[in-house]
Order: C-alpha cells, then structure tokens, then sequence
C-alpha cells in the first residue's frame, strides 16, 4: 500500500543572487517500508525530507504535481490541516539533539508537552505516557531523565529522547534527518535497533535521510541517491554493491576500508559527463 | 628512541570542586615517520591527549617526551609540533585572508621570504594559489581543511597531531583530504598522532591503533591485528563489529 507518493518536487529559493533549485524533480513513493535518500551536503536530501512537511522557510518554494500522504494532497491543504498532520501523522527526528530541544526546559515537560496540549491528558496521565515512551527507546531510568535538562543528556541520549517524543502520537510516517550522525557507532547501532524495531512492531513508513551510503545499506529496504537535488539511481539496498550510476559507485569507492590497501582513495571526477548533465 | 613518548599520562579537569579524570594512566610511543591512531567513542579522552601535548589540556601526572626531551611548550616545540583540528569551520580565523592566517607563523618565527612560502604551502596542499586573499567563508569545508593542514605546515614540523581532520567532511572529500595527508606525509617524513571514531579512516592511515574508552587505554592493536580481528579485548571487539560495514569486499 503506497503512503506517501510525491511527483516532481522542486524547490526553489529566490535569493538577491539569482534562483537556486535545491530539489529539482524528485518523484518517489513509499509503503510501511524504510526508504534511505543518500547524499553529500548540498544534495537536497534534506530539503526533500522537509518538503514532505511542508517546512520549507521563503524565500524556499515548493511545487509538485502531486505529494500525497494517505489520500489527501499535502500541496492543497491548508496551514491549519497541515498542523494536524505534523506530529500525529508524519513525524521528523532531526540531526542534532543539541538543537533540537529546547535547552531551557526539562526533557519531561517537552515530551508531556505535546499530550496535554494535543490529547488533553492530565499531568498524571500525560507523565506516564511519557515515561512509557522513554522505556520504548530502551532508556534505563525514564524518571531520571524526565527531570533533566537537555544539556545533563549524553548524544545518544537525547537523540532517544527526540524518538520518544517523535513516537508518541504514533504516527504513520517518521522522516530521520541523519538521525545518528553525531552518535557513537556503538550508540548508532542501538538507535538504528529501536527505530527498526518500531517500524516493524508499528507499520510506520520511515524515510531515513543519511550521508552514509554504507549504513543506509545495511538499514534499509530501499535507496534513492540523489545528486545536485535530482534522484540519480534508485535501488534495492540489497544491490547498493551492484549500483549502476558513476556517482553512487564513486560514492562507494572512496570509502577507505578495514584491510584496505592504502593506496590513493578514488576521488569523485565531478567533471565526467554525468555531473555536467547533472 | 621513539619520537613521542608517552608514559602513565593523565589529564584531571576542575571545575566546581568536581574533578573529571578524562585521561588515566595512559602509555605509547611513537617511532618517527609513524602513524598512530587513537580512536574510541567521544568521552573517551583520545582528543585530550593531542590537546595534552599541546599545552591545551592540564597535566595532572605522567610524562610526554618529544625526541627525548621533557615537553616545554616554547616557540621551539610549535616548530616541531602542529595540530590539525576537527571542525575547518571554527579553526579558522573568519576575518584573516588565507595569506595572513598562512603568514602569521613565519612572522612569529622571524622566518623571511613569506611571499614565496606561501604560495608554496597553497600549492602543496592542491590549492589554487588565486585564492590567496580570499576569506574562510568563500571557501568549501574541503578547501578550509586543506588550508588547516597548509598553515599546520607553514613551520615545517615534523609532528603533526591530526584531531578528526576529515568528520567534518562528505565522503569524497574525506578521501582527497586523506591522500593529502598521506603524500605531505610521505613527501616530508612526517609522524601522524591521529585521532578518528573511524576505524576504517584509521586503518587507512595508521600502522598501530590505540583503543581507548572512559580515559583509559584498552588495547593497542598493530594494522595487521585490526584488519584481522585479532582484538583481545571485548571492547575492542565491540568496536570493531560496529564497523563491520567499513569491512573490505
């Protein structure tokens, strides 16, 4: 079943400089499945995950010719059904948990936040569901942790806490903007873990955003590489050894290697034909 | 005689009456011309023990050697030894051209002829000597690292301590910046003491690897070792299956 179809997204930033087009033309769609877009900085990776939620700043447009999300066109809604979507329906774990709380409230008062105001749960109600959550991301003492600040959380940690509080309206579709990219490989690989798990026990769509084509690999069911705000290769995870597109062999090449050779690492030729086209 | 020489090192941070011991008891040496890695997750005192080297870092107890001598942190020390560090964005000056963050050593140091060193030093590290008056920000983080390795050298060290030079960075730069390293390395003779969370960037670049974790160190492990699974210990072990994707074939 298809959540999430988008056609010919594009954005575009009108600046004092003249127009740049971060997306140009992504079409994808995605089941209860774990979709990876891969990329370097300035690919559109983020821009893409964002536009799904409309969270785009002006001077950034977003045109389509369709992005639907279970039945309803998110190009035709209006800001208040927007709203209703954001949270409940699609969630969005970002980057780094050091700017993504707010660093002058406590971890609890921000995840029961979202429950008392949305759900009009009591605090008693609203702290257990909390703390419910917390235990679903394997944090050993949610009590201590619900009374925290940001800044007293280690890395894995907080990016915990943002799950939970990502996880708690249950959404259909969860968009992990590099969720583990400033953690620990080992701490990654637990994060990687509980977010599998949950699209597996939940049904939930995720599109998970990374500049790691090895760990998306491993993780995913599915990739899109994009390059230069286009989609230039998509594939089964499974076949990222077999990628066709000189960009996505060029990304996996230049990737020193345990037991690697030392030899000079292949750089990226971005004057061949295909980044010229691109 | 090694050319670093570490023993029983540690680093004791005060603040508020609370003592944070981020560095215990840790040992190494480092032939010259060797590359050395330290690597483990972050807490585990590997940056703190380049930062201790260079004075930036209080130490507590133990003892670092460089070529024999009791380490004084003197005009000659910074000949020898230079840091590269992890983020190109912040270790730059923002408001000094490449020409006056690159020239500053030399006029610390009374070295003349800077007009021809520092196009040397542009060129040695692949960038085009036009950009000499430029500033960081009209720059890309390659570019940037890249002048933080040209200004590392300006004084001709012999040691070079490398914090995370290429996190920072996509993975095709990660790759130019690392063969970059790898040819003024082999160009200069130089001794890399190399921190990375990478295995895979350590393996390419180092002969030995230090495993460390909550300050200490667990397990020194020869190139060979590592890329044979060859760790005695379980964290090392740990590690090492975390990266298992950094594997090659």
């Amino acid at each position: 079943m298809t959540l999430l179809s988008v056609e010919n997204l594009r954005v575009t930033f009108d600046t004092e400089a003249g127009r740049v087009e971060a997306v140009r033309g992504v079409s994808f769609s995605l089941g209860r499945e774990r979709l990876g877009i891969v990329g370097e900085s300035g690919s559109g990776k983020t821009m893409t995950g964002r536009s799904v939620l409309r969270l785009i700043r002006p001077p950034g447009r977003i045109e389509a010719d369709r992005m639907e999300f279970d039945g309803q066109d998110l190009m035709r809604l209006s800001e208040r059904e927007m709203r209703a979507l954001r949270g409940p329906r699609i969630a969005m774990v970002m980057q780094d948990p050091k700017y993504s709380l707010n660093p002058v409230l406590r971890v609890g008062d921000q995840l029961m936040e979202g429950l008392r105001q949305r759900d009009r749960l009591g605090r008693a109600a609203a702290r257990a569901k909390a703390i419910a959550a917390l235990e679903a991301v394997q944090i050993r003492d949610p009590e201590r942790v619900m009374d925290a600040y940001p800044h007293e959380l280690s890395g894995g940690m907080g990016q915990r806490v943002m799950i939970a509080m990502m996880l708690i309206p249950n959404p259909d579709l969860l968009i992990a903007d590099e969720p583990t990219s400033a953690l620990d490989v080992t701490v990654q690989a637990e994060v990687l873990r509980i977010l599998d798990d949950l699209v597996r026990e939940r049904g939930m769509g995720l599109i998970f955003i990374s500049h790691d084509l090895r760990l998306v690999a491993r993780f995913c069911d599915r990739v899109l590489v994009m390059y230069k705000g286009r989609v230039v290769e998509e594939l089964a995870a499974a076949d990222l050894l077999n990628a066709r597109h000189p960009y996505t062999q060029g990304l996996l090449n230049c990737l020193p290697r345990i037991g690697g050779d030392r030899g000079p690492l292949p750089g990226l030729d971005r004057t061949a034909p295909w980044a010229q086209e691109a | 005689m090694a050319l670093i020489e570490i023993d029983n090192l540690s680093v004791t941070f005060t603040a508020q009456g609370r003592h944070v011991r981020a560095v215990e008891g840790v040992s190494l040496s480092v032939p010259a011309r060797e590359s050395y890695g330290l690597v483990g997750e972050s807490g585990s005192g590997k940056s703190t023990i380049l930062r201790a080297i260079c004075g930036l870092a209080p130490v507590s107890a133990g003892t670092i050697r460089i070529g024999g001598e009791v380490l004084r942190h003197d005009k000659a020390f910074v000949r020898r030894v230079q840091m590269v560090f992890q983020d190109p964005y912040a270790s730059l000056h923002p408001r000094h051209t490449l020409d006056r963050t690159l020239s500053e050593p030399l006029a610390i140091h009374g070295l003349g002829d800077a007009d021809r060193r520092v196009m040397q030093a542009l060129e040695a590290v692949g960038l085009p000597t036009s950009f000499r008056f430029r500033y960081p920000h009209q720059l890309s983080g390659g570019q940037r690292q890249r002048v933080a390795i040209a200004r590392a050298l300006m004084l001709e060290p012999e040691i070079v301590l490398l914090d995370e030079p290429t996190s920072a960075l996509d993975a095709s730069v990660q790759a130019e910046v690392l063969n970059l390293l790898s040819r003024l390395r082999d160009e200069r003779g130089l001794t890399f003491l190399m921190v990375s969370h990478d295995l895979a960037v350590i393996d390419h670049m180092c002969d030995r690897v230090l495993v460390m974790q909550h300050g200490r160190a667990v397990e020194e492990l020869t190139r060979d070792a590592l890329a044979g699974a060859q760790m005695k210990t379980d964290y090392a072990r740990s590690l090492f299956e975390a990266s298992a994707d950094r594997m090659m074939g």
